[in-house]
């Protein structure tokens, strides 16, 4: 346990005095803001959100039917906390950090209230190896050891940020449980491999950088056109219907961190259940490993207590944090931050606060700015580097982007993947709308695309930023008086747009080979568009008629190389045919 | 039991009464009337002083003379088996004539939230034998799948041809009747008429027998619709997860439950959401539409057909919006296809399964299916881009290509989409006929579907000019 609950004496014990919903108030509580508490007979549990005068408001994190005035509530004067240590990875969590899979053998398929289970296992014993000799000096946020976590992740034990510098005065090699000291300090301080932590304060870090390592996606039109930094921010708003969590999970599943949190928020309960199926049996891209030794699922699903729907996305950044404080690269993704907003506006108006737009309360904006600041790339406490990138889905009524949630989003990530239902309707996924997507990150990037992909890159894509610019001026005029009424050049330039947008950013993220797209073959599928673009102009430049260079037969293939795997003599063949018969045309 | 008589306040479906014992949230309610009716209702807000209780039944008639008594327990529903092929109402009683229901289980209508680690992910195909849905947006068993449709649509024509056709064509063979659904059918605030059309219906194909109706109608007390999909859905839970049933569960119309939350939202004087509603109305029908689903290791399953009028034929209206956030999908029963006579006007464009994929392909459908279906979406949607062209440039003005797109989207019409409610078609001739459709097209615009499957299914002579060899 944490120094803090010892040295406090156990609270007086308040009563219920009344119920809405998930809101409970009651008397005789002598407890702070953000307390822990059990509520009712059942010991529901649940959090203190306001106080005045003798009466303390509370939000439950589980179901309230049937609890009433009169029943006791105890407080356990802790804040929510998360148990950080060893066996969080290829875990699925609810919101407050109870384990699913373990609430499911003690209350079966139904979850049941008043149940309570430690958020990492306190029996296991795990191999732990020190990194650290009796004499050495370490300081808060130092590494101690190394624990093999997963396959692909060794754990690393850190000296709590809380504690002060001081002398190793004793090393435990070997099989320890959670709460074992591995560790002993002159001070008579332990070290364990669990830390708890309050879930809504940041963990410290020595200082915050400007990201300039891409988190490579694997998905061309977001590597390709709107990349993301290690350490960035992205939000990806959508109506229903247009593919936020088919894209979440492809990040999920193939960005090249080497840590993912999953926070399913007040969401679809299959859509848990396929990540808890597909991760498991998925190979990572980087390693070859399961997924799911280096993911650690949130679920909270929307029939879920709204509460704790609230909690899920700190729950989520506390143990992504954990993770960076090791010195790692660390993903979350939040599906959807618009139901946590939800969530913060019912208990709001259960409280009956004064509503800011459209509801929400006044505090949305603050609220998710403390969220998305805690991403970022650090140097830690200890030295190193670690990073936390946060992509956050958002849901807006109606597919309206001028919604509170979405423009407060906006103010704070630097980078937008709008999605778009017209693409959607016509299945093109990703539906990421080019036109409205931006990345504040394109040129602090630029010069690690030139140095690991191709010195071009940012011409290149230049290139296909103006295709599709000037397609989209076209597409106006041809909505006017057709296509064949436009001069030969732009109805050339609409082919060569149709391959950019057809062979390029569309993605299949049910194919086994087109779900995953390394930057060097986004790189070459583009160059590969680029040289029909010059070929066929080329040949309209001699004379050719455009019919003729459209009704070409090697082009289409373009298509196909998303799809291929061995790629690379696929294009070299294709451009020596496509260059081929286009320059047999004159 | 104690007895109250100290309402103190009466508004809208709200009574307030004065307490001094505890009261549990959530729990029933009787408040019998001088002239002895009893009405039951709900306690919403539970405090030491007083609570408040939302009436399921109206509140006109109640004054502060009428007796409160408190329960003791949560809403529950009486379930067994022999349910099935019974008629209730909104409160689950019987009003078919019936004998009196012997229940196996009382079961708290709330439902607990299903663990997503006890999960199953929907996988089993569903042939409900229309071709829009089977083809385009594939059910699967545990999916909820609305439909969205508006005022005069005969989105219940749909349901209904859902309902009678729906099996699951690969065990069939194997073990005979076993695939067959039980149907929970649960009314809420529809007319006497359309509700005649359903049980007429049930009744004329002998699908009552394997049915529970639940019927809150458009002159019943608007609160009782909050309690009628909860006790729906219990029965089937319990059908489902108990009895081993595979459940078909139709909500109609989720618009009318909708607005009875906005009712007692406005009597609780609550700050109201968007047009009214409120703020808790995802949550709320989260927790109906959630409870449709598989369970590991577990032979039953619940599929969830909720119908919804949008007002204004609006998606972007919270009623729509929230439910198209909930839900795996959505069907889109469309006005324009229904003027134009198209039976039924199923939209698929902005139509969606998200589950489909599992539930398609190689040993389940045709491994085909997936392929053929993204064409028929882009293929359509660009002759439906067209249709807007040719309104102001003329169809001379287009070329071969585009008028071949302009044809086959009007073909997709009247042939695909276009079947009629009695016609049952399997998944073979629903990809059959897309072929036919797909074959006007040159080869090389196939692009979406693998070339091995375009030589296998590929109709030669359906095209009159096809261009060169794709390879």
């Amino acid at each position: 346990m944490s120094q803090a609950t010892q040295t406090e004496a156990v609270r007086e014990d308040g009563t219920i005095t009344g119920v809405s919903g998930p809101v409970v108030t009651a008397v005789g509580l002598e407890a702070r803001m953000n307390d822990v508490v059990y509520v009712g007979d059942e010991g529901l549990m649940g959090e203190v959100i306001e106080i005045e005068g003798d009466e303390t408001t509370i939000q439950v994190y589980e179901e309230t039917s049937g609890v009433g005035p009169g029943e006791p509530v105890e407080n356990t004067g802790n804040p929510l906390t998360v148990d950080l240590g060893p066996g969080m990875l290829d875990s699925i969590y609810d919101g407050v950090q109870r384990p699913l899979d373990v609430l499911e053998t003690i209350m079966g398929s139904f979850l049941d209230r008043g149940v309570d289970a430690p958020g990492i296992d306190l029996e296991k014993e795990w191999e732990f190896t020190p990194t650290v000799e009796v004499g050495d000096e370490v300081g808060p946020g130092e590494v101690v050891g190394t624990v093999p976590e997963t396959e692909s992740i060794d754990h690393k034990v850190m000296v709590p940020p809380t504690f002060d510098e001081g002398i190793v005065a004793e090393v435990n090699d070997g099989a320890y449980t959670v709460d074992d000291p591995v560790v002993v300090l002159e001070s008579g301080e332990e070290i364990t491999m669990r830390q708890e932590w309050p879930v809504r304060r940041a963990r410290p870090t020595a200082d915050k950088h400007s990201p300039i390592v891409p988190l490579v996606t694997g998905q061309r039109i977001q590597d390709g056109l709107f990349p993301i930094a290690k350490g960035g921010t992205a939000a990806i708003p959508g109506p229903f219907g247009s593919g936020k969590t088919v894209t979440q999970q492809s990040l999920a599943k193939f960005a090249d961190a080497d840590i993912v949190v999953y926070i399913g928020c007040g969401e679809r309960g299959n859509e848990m259940t396929e990540v808890i199926e597909d991760f498991p049996e998925l190979p990572d891209p980087q390693t070859g490993n399961p997924l799911m030794s280096r993911t650690c699922l949130i679920a909270n699903t929307s029939n879920m207590p709204v509460a704790a729907r609230e909690s899920c996305v700190y729950t989520g950044i506390t143990i992504a944090e954990y993770y960076r404080d090791m010195g790692y690269d660390v993903a979350l993704m939040a599906d959807s931050t618009s139901r946590w907003a939800e969530a913060m506006r019912e208990i709001s108006s259960r409280l009956e606060e004064m509503p800011g737009e459209e509801g929400y309360p006044a505090y949305l904006s603050a609220r998710l700015s403390q969220f998305y600041e805690r991403a970022g790339l650090f140097t830690l406490l200890n030295g190193e580097q670690g990073s936390i990138s946060v992509v956050g889905a958002v849901s807006p009524p109606g597919g309206d982007f001028s919604e509170p949630v979405t423009q407060n989003t906006l103010r704070i990530v630097k980078t937008f993947w709008a999605l778009d239902s017209d693409l959607a309707e016509r299945r093109h996924f990703p539906a990421i709308n080019w036109d409205e997507s931006y990345s504040l990150y394109k040129s602090q990037l630029d010069p690690w695309f030139v140095e690991n992909v191709a010195e071009d890159y940012p011409e290149l894509r230049q290139w296909a930023v103006d295709i599709l610019d000037e397609e989209g001026e076209l597409q106006e005029i041809v909505q006017l008086v057709g296509k064949d009424a436009l001069p030969e050049d732009q109805q050339l330039t609409l082919e060569v747009a149709r391959f950019v947008r057809e062979a390029w950013l569309q993605q299949n993220a049910l194919h086994d080979v087109d779900r995953y797209c390394p930057p060097e073959k986004t790189y070459a599928i583009l160059q590969a568009i680029q040289t029909y673009h010059d070929e066929a102009f080329a040949a309209l430049d001699a004379g050719v008629p455009v019919e003729d260079i459209r009704d070409a037969s090697a082009p289409p293939r373009l298509n196909r190389i998303g799809t291929t795997e061995d790629y690379e003599p696929f294009i070299e063949k294709l451009v020596d045919d496509m260059t081929e018969e286009l320059r047999g045309l004159y | 039991m104690k007895e109250y008589r100290t309402i103190n306040k009466v508004s809208g479906p709200l009574v307030f009464a004065e307490v001094d014992e505890a009261i549990g949230y959530d729990e029933i309610v009787e408040i019998e009337t001088p002239a002895g009716e009893v009405k039951r209702g709900q306690v919403l807000e539970s405090t030491d002083r007083f609570v408040a209780i939302q009436v399921f039944e109206g509140t006109e008639g109640i004054d502060r003379q009428c007796t409160v008594r408190f329960l003791g327990e949560t809403m529950k529903m009486d379930v067994t088996e022999d349910l099935l092929g019974r008629v209730l109402d909104g409160s689950g009683r019987p009003i078919d004539g019936g004998p009196e229901i012997v229940p196996e289980e009382r079961r708290d209508i709330v439902g607990a939230a299903l663990n997503p680690h006890a999960r199953e992910y929907p996988a089993e195909f569903i042939q409900t034998g229309v071709s829009g849905i089977d083809g385009m947006n594939t059910l699967v068993r545990g999916q909820k799948l609305p439909l969205f449709s508006g005022s005069g649509l005969p989105h219940n024509a749909l349901a209904l041809q859902i309902a009678r056709q729906a099996t699951v064509p690969e065990e069939d063979e194997a073990e005979g009747e076993s695939t067959e659904f039980a149907v929970v059918f649960a009314a809420m605030g529809i007319t006497a008429e359309e509700a005649n059309d359903f049980i007429d219906d049930f009744e004329r194909t002998g699908a009552l027998e394997r049915s529970v109706v639940f019927m809150n109608l458009a002159d019943d007390p608007s609160v009782e619709r909050t309690v009628t999909p909860r006790l729906a859905l219990t029965t089937a839970e319990y059908l489902a997860f108990e009895k081993g049933y595979h459940m078909l569960v139709i909500l109609t119309d989720m618009t009318n439950y909708c607005e009875a939350l906005r009712e007692i939202g406005a009597a609780r004087e609550e700050v109201p959401g968007r047009r009214g509603y409120p703020g808790y109305m995802y949550t709320d029908l989260a927790m109906l539409y959630e409870r449709a689903g598989r369970i590991q290791g577990q032979e039953g399953s619940i599929t969830q057909i909720p119908i919804l009028t949008m007002p204004g034929d609006d998606d972007t209206h919270p009623i729509p919006d929230l439910t198209g956030y909930i839900t795996e999908g959505q069907i889109y029963v469309d006005r324009d296809l229904d003027s134009k006579g198209v039976e039924p006007p199923i939209n698929v464009l902005p139509s969606l399964s998200r589950l489909m994929d599992e539930g398609i392909g190689e040993g389940l459908t045709r491994e085909d299916h997936k392929g053929v279906s993204d064409q028929l979406y882009a293929a359509y949607a660009e002759g439906e881009d067209l249709r807007a062209l040719v309104n102001i440039v003329g169809r001379e003005a287009l070329d071969e290509r585009d008028n071949r797109y302009l044809d086959f989207a009007e073909r997709f019409e009247t042939e695909f989409i276009q079947q009629g409610y009695d016609t049952n078609r399997t998944i073979e001739d629903t990809l059959d006929i897309a072929w036919e459709l797909l074959s006007m097209l040159p080869k090389d615009e196939l692009h979406r579907i693998d070339e091995e499957h375009i030589e296998t299914y590929y109709v030669e002579d359906a095209a009159e000019t096809v261009g060169a060899e794709a390879d």
